[in-house]
């Protein structure tokens, strides 16, 4: 069988999904630069691991991980090399699509064993399949592309040692900065994302949007003219420029449904809006809609979902 | 310091937008715009020139109607521009428009290039690194706030739960997010200005780019086919006469999400 060559940043859901897709194509060999990559790549089926020993790789942006990358894609000639979709994978990937002088498809959503590659064009209005012409395939997969399956096995695992080359440490990171987290879902993962857009009206406002969430056990998300205006933090910003989700509930208030928010929330199994306007485009894609004020259906519901429970 | 911005022409991403015959994106409509993150660029472009003197290049890659994108940046106020236009460029990956855009690079003076951290209509967010590689400079890219002296560039580089602060020794390639300011408009007097600035049109074999490298036949990916997203099936619409909360609970009970 090919061998897939995969790049596993983390132990997050994300890269479990890249790992169950490459598992479909072909014996996986992983890229782990941590224990937590390294043994999520054993619990989701590689056959290998690498596992890099790179002292100080994380004082520098993208390049010594790049360098580490590229020389692992010569030497193991993949068919296959795949990386999950965030800026740090799709910044590695344009670095070995560079070196290597070979095509890169981002954002893939699917592929099959012959390269043939699933891509969203337009905010997702067009589906496109694509391929590579020429050398191996290199593509970054999207997040939610499928439902990551665990197959945990023993991969023998190769060290790598690996040293941070002086022209590799031209950008530093000089300090890392988390904000909290909170207690709620995380936004890109969660199973229940209700997002409010400008029709909540106010930062004050959007604790309704918070109570509902909570009650549902979900992550709060926002349009782009609700972080705009300050109602609620950037990062929870759903949309093209924004984190996109694919819950199996996304509960829109007080959004209209316009397409660069539809781009990051329109693979969600269940679409369900709250609207004042009847000829908000939301509509257009929800399974379930209510027309109405939000601040008279929202708090109604609340008190109906309190009773059920 | 002088700074290169990086635009792209794309159909406009709020409006229904659609691949040609040969499967690329149709840019022959008539909406076209901006890059709608490389707005961002300009104005960070600008802002920076306002504070530190010098110039600002604007560097595009299109087809002749890219013209009025480029029209648009010096009305904001950028000096003057280098638009690549080719019949051959047509149906070229990002690689190939990476080896382009480098070329072009090369033929201008500058300390920091500044693009949009991912164009709207292909959406790769590729390209700023891809030209970090062929230049051999840092990239710094995604970046939230900038701030630089003249000899070193700070970025603030977003990520989903906060942000990484990075340094490096320019010459450098940042690229920028939406949060990074709120672009400003072309004045009058600003788009009077803009008729009288230097533009200069060049073509792949003034660039020592050879034809053969680029457009379809130099392109290593090829799109095999595309399909309109089947709608979703259409939904139960309530209109809340009193009851709308308690439907959508029930909605939410019959789904099991409560
Ligand atoms: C390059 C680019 C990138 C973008 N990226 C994103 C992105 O990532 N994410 C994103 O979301 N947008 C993005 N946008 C912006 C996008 O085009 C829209 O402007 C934005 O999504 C609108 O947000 P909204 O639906 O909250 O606001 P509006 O379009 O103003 O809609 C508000 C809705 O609330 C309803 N409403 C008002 N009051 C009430 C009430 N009391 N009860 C019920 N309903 C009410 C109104 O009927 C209306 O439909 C981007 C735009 C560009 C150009
Ligand atoms: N043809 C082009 N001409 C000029 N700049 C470009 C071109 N293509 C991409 N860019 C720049 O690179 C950024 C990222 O593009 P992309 O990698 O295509 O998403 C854009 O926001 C532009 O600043």
């Amino acid at each position: 069988m090919t061998d897939i060559l995969v790049y596993v940043p983390n132990s997050s859901k994300h890269a479990a999904e890249v790992l169950t897709l490459a598992r479909s194509l072909g014996d996986v060999a992983a890229i782990a630069f941590d224990d937590a990559a390294a043994s999520l790549a054993g619990e989701y089926g590689a056959a290998k691991v690498h596992k890099v020993e790179a002292a100080g790789v994380d004082d520098y942006f993208v390049d010594p991980k790049a360098t580490v990358l590229i020389d692992l894609v010569r030497q193991s000639t993949p068919g296959f090399f795949l990386l999950p979709s965030t800026d740090e994978g799709k910044a590695l990937a344009a670095r070995v699509a560079v070196a290597l002088e070979t095509g890169l498809l981002t954002d893939v959503s699917g592929l099959e064993a012959d390269g043939t590659a699933t891509q969203d064009a337009f905010a997702g209005a067009t589906v496109v399949k694509s391929k590579a012409t020429k050398g191996f395939t290199l593509a970054t997969v999207k997040q939610g592309a499928l439902d990551p399956a665990p197959a945990p096995g023993s991969p023998a695992v190769e060290t790598v040692t690996a040293n941070v080359a002086e022209s590799d440490q031209r950008v530093r990171v000089a300090e890392r900065v988390d904000e909290p987290a909170g207690d709620r879902p995380n936004l890109a993962e969660a199973r229940i994302v209700v997002s409010g857009g400008r029709g909540v009206g106010s930062s004050e406002d959007f604790a309704l949007v918070e109570r509902v969430a909570d009650a549902l056990g979900g992550a709060v998300g926002a349009s782009r003219a609700a972080t705009d205006a300050g109602y609620y933090p950037h990062k929870f910003q759903v949309g093209q420029t924004g984190t996109t989700v694919s819950p199996q509930l996304y509960l829109a208030v007080g959004i209209s449904g316009a397409i660069q928010h539809r781009a990051g929330m329109q693979t969600s199994r269940t679409i369900v809006a709250v609207n004042k306007d009847a000829d908000a485009p939301i509509f257009g894609m929800a399974d379930f809609g209510v027309v109405g004020d939000l601040f008279e259906i929202l708090p109604q519901a609340l008190e109906a979902i309190e009773k059920r429970k | 310091m002088n700074i290169v911005v990086l635009v792209k022409q794309v159909p406009d991403s709020g409006l229904a937008r659609q691949l040609d015959d040969q499967l690329r994106v149709d840019r022959n409509g008539a909406n076209n715009v901006m890059g709608e993150l490389d707005e961002y660029a300009v104005e960070a472009a600008l802002q920076l020139k306002e504070a530190h003197g010098g110039e600002v290049t604007v560097l595009t890659l299109g087809p002749s109607q890219a013209t009025e994108t480029v029209r648009k940046t010096l009305a904001m106020g950028a000096d003057k521009a280098l638009h690549i236009e080719d019949d051959a460029v047509g149906g070229s990956d990002a690689l190939a428009t990476s080896k382009i855009l480098a070329a072009a690079l090369g033929r201008l003076e500058w300390d920091l290039v500044i693009a949009g951290a991912e164009s709207t209509d292909s959406g790769m967010g590729i390209m700023p690194q891809m030209l970090a590689a062929r230049t051999g400079v840092p990239a710094l890219t995604g970046a939230r706030k900038i701030d630089t002296d003249g000899t070193a560039i700070t970025v603030e580089h977003q990520r989903a739960n906060g942000y990484d602060v990075l340094t490096a020794s320019l010459p450098a390639i940042v690229s920028v997010w939406d949060t990074i300011n709120t672009p400003r408009y072309p004045s009058l007097k600003g788009i009077m200005a803009a008729k009288r600035k230097p533009v200069e049109t060049l073509a792949l074999s003034d660039l020592g780019v050879d034809a053969a490298e680029v457009g379809p036949s130099g392109a290593n990916n090829e799109v095999l086919s595309a399909a309109e997203r089947p709608p979703r099936t259409a939904g139960q619409i309530v209109t809340d006469e009193g009851q709308g909360g308690t439907a959508l609970a029930e909605f939410l009970a019959a789904e099991k999400f409560i």
